[in-house]
């Protein structure tokens, strides 16, 4: 049936979607609300559109998201042409232009900022992000009651039983794991799974004081989320404000099905 | 001034405030429209539901606004004006030290009212700092590092060309240099609001007060570090302190690193007015308190003496402020009528 099979397309859109991050979040570009659009056409053709919290959000993480974003468009099962456009923004207009005339990020994003050096930012957020996740487990293994020495000697098999409450860490376990073994992949699996991000394992005594430092990212990446979340609601609002009637904006958003299960 | 439950008076100095034209009329572009917007976001995101404003009255709202928001309405008694140039986005200024000096001189005493400059001007800087010291004897300027200019899309406190700007204000004891290092917004890949290049001038000018505002979130961490290591490094809480209302606990993180990494006498209430009004930031942050497993992780406590000292006494230390003086004065006449 044509609509069962866009459906299923549609889902798997929004699915592949909601695993590009916001780079310097750390979260997901569809839980952010910064997708606003994305449609399979009966072709099976696909448009995105992109909204980010401001206009003055920096290019270089925008770009990040939208090279994430065009990552995820070419794994779609059924390999679809895709048009991605970006709303809003000071570089808006550049950056649609470049994507129309078929240019990769890098030679866009090179033309806005010479001296970019993208990778180095990727690792950067890498780094932040295995931080975030990391202290947030750390700290949900604490509540549980285990002792500093428990939690350090814990090895990847003994991690994957372990089990929490909804709330963060319960969210940031298996994104830890998919942290964890892209940084480390030659890992053996009874090595401690909480190294620091150079490697180095944490003695016991010194937990407080790597949480102090976790705590410390943390607090740098909170501030732009909420911010962000902030603006993000507020450019909605002033969208699509009409008498109190539901809004296209209210439409877009219950579109989004429920997420699937935490990928690994 | 704030009266505490207990009845306690306390001397509050806004160490941050606007009196900008961010008005339609005023917009030289389309980035003057989307920096008032945003601004705007900033205060419909982080504000109570009863404290928001219209946009129109965002976009420019009256000197008696102001006045009563601050003074009457609002438990400050001595407010600072950040002058905001941004003269690539605002025909005339978005801040602008003339409208400024106006209303000081229309509301003797209640105001203190700081410059801007821009190193890039060059020469033009240093003539326009001379004439800000002779017509409004400014006592500090505000530092916007990430402002365009031209092709330039922000400069470094350490740049040679402010170099020389300090040096001059050094002289002229102009001592209070506030510098906004808040979130990442407009810079490309070099990020001018990165905090570092306050870490060398502040070390190669110690006869000046360097105020970060927005205390460098979200480099809290970078900044407390260089905070830690030069003793004339400030936390301006602008930003911060609205988290009080949205996000408390996330708002008890962020004071428990300042009182731990930099203490209780460096940090500087802000209400960056028109964003957010003084009257509800200053009541909530006397009712605070910093959750106990974060406080008791960092050993601090944000006492009523530690309260006091951010709302006001560390300000009147950096701008000389007779606090007692002030008191008496405010008391033979506690509001100032506008003379028209």
């Amino acid at each position: 049936m044509a609509t069962a099979f866009s459906g299923s397309r549609e889902n798997e859109l929004w699915r592949r979607l909601g695993e590009v991050n916001d780079p310097e979040l750390d979260e997901s570009i569809t839980e952010m609300g910064f997708v606003e659009l994305a449609a399979v056409a009966d072709d099976g053709g696909v448009q995105v559109e992109f909204r980010l919290p401001t206009y003055w959000c920096s290019p270089n993480f925008a770009f990040l998201m939208l090279d994430g974003l065009c990552k995820a468009l070419d794994q779609l099962s059924w390999s679809p042409a895709y048009r991605v456009k970006l709303h809003d923004h000071m570089f808006a207009e550049e950056v649609n232009r470049g994507i129309e005339g078929g240019k990769a990020f890098g030679e866009i994003f090179g033309e806005l900022a010479g001296d970019l050096d993208l990778a180095g930012l990727r690792e950067t957020f890498a780094m932040k992000a295995f931080k975030r996740r990391q202290e947030a487990v750390l700290r949900g293994l604490r509540q549980h009651g285990l002792t500093d020495r428990e939690i350090l000697g814990m090895d990847l098999p003994a991690y994957d039983v372990a089990r929490f409450e909804p709330g963060e860490a319960a969210k940031q376990k298996p994104r830890y794991r998919s942290a964890l073994l892209e940084r480390f992949p030659d890992r053996r699996a009874d090595e401690p799974v909480f190294v620091t991000w150079e490697g180095q394992p944490i003695p016991a005594h010194a937990l407080s004081a790597h949480l102090a430092e976790l705590r410390g990212v943390r607090i740098n990446m909170e501030f732009n989320g909420a911010l962000c979340r902030g603006l993000k609601q507020t450019r909605y609002k002033e969208l699509d404000v009409i008498d109190g009637e539901p809004t296209l904006v209210d439409f877009i958003m219950d579109r989004v099905p429920a997420r699937a299960a935490p990928t690994a | 001034m704030f009266r505490t439950p207990e009845g306690k008076d306390i001397f509050v100095v806004d160490g941050h405030t606007h009196f900008w034209d961010g008005s339609p009329e005023n917009q030289k572009n389309i980035h003057g429209k989307q920096f008032i917007d945003c601004f705007y976001a900033y205060h419909t995101g982080l504000s109570p539901k009863e404290q928001l404003w219209e946009k129109s009255k965002f976009e420019k709202y009256s000197a008696e606004n102001l006045y009563n928001d601050l003074f009457i309405d609002g438990p400050d008694d001595i407010a600072i004006f950040q002058t905001t140039s941004l003269s690539d986005f605002y025909k005339t200024g978005f801040g602008c030290i003339k409208r400024t000096s106006e209303i000081a001189k229309r509301y003797p005493g209640r105001f203190i009212v700081n410059g801007a400059f821009d190193p890039r001007d060059g020469e033009k800087a240093l003539e326009y700092i001379h004439f800000m010291k002779e017509t409004y004897d400014i006592k500090g300027v505000k530092m916007y590092t990430a402002e365009w200019n031209g092709a330039s899309k922000g400069w470094r406190l350490n740049d040679s060309e402010a170099y020389k700007c300090f040096e001059l204000c050094d002289k002229l004891g102009i001592r209070n240099i506030h510098v906004h290092k808040g979130p990442t917004i407009i810079p490309l890949s070099k990020d001018a609001f990165d905090v570092h290049d306050v870490d060398h001038a502040a070390t190669d000018f110690q006869g000046l007060n360097w105020i970060v505002e927005h205390c460098g979130l979200p480099r809290l961490d970078d900044f407390c570090w260089i905070a830690t290591q030069e003793t004339n490094v400030y936390a301006g809480l602008a930003v911060a302190l609205p988290f009080i209302h949205s996000r408390p606990r996330y708002f008890g993180e962020v004071i428990a690193e300042l009182l731990f990494w930099i203490g209780p006498e460096k940090i500087l209430f802000g209400s960056d007015y028109a964003i957010w009004t003084p009257r509800w930031l200053v009541e909530k942050l006397w009712a605070y308190q910093i959750p106990e497993d974060i406080a008791a992780e960092r050993g601090v406590q944000l006492t009523d003496e530690i309260k006091e000292k951010i709302l006001g006494l560390n300000a009147a230390r950096l701008y000389d402020i007779d606090i007692e003086a002030r008191k008496a004065e405010f008391a033979n006449s506690p509001f100032s009528i506008a003379a028209e």
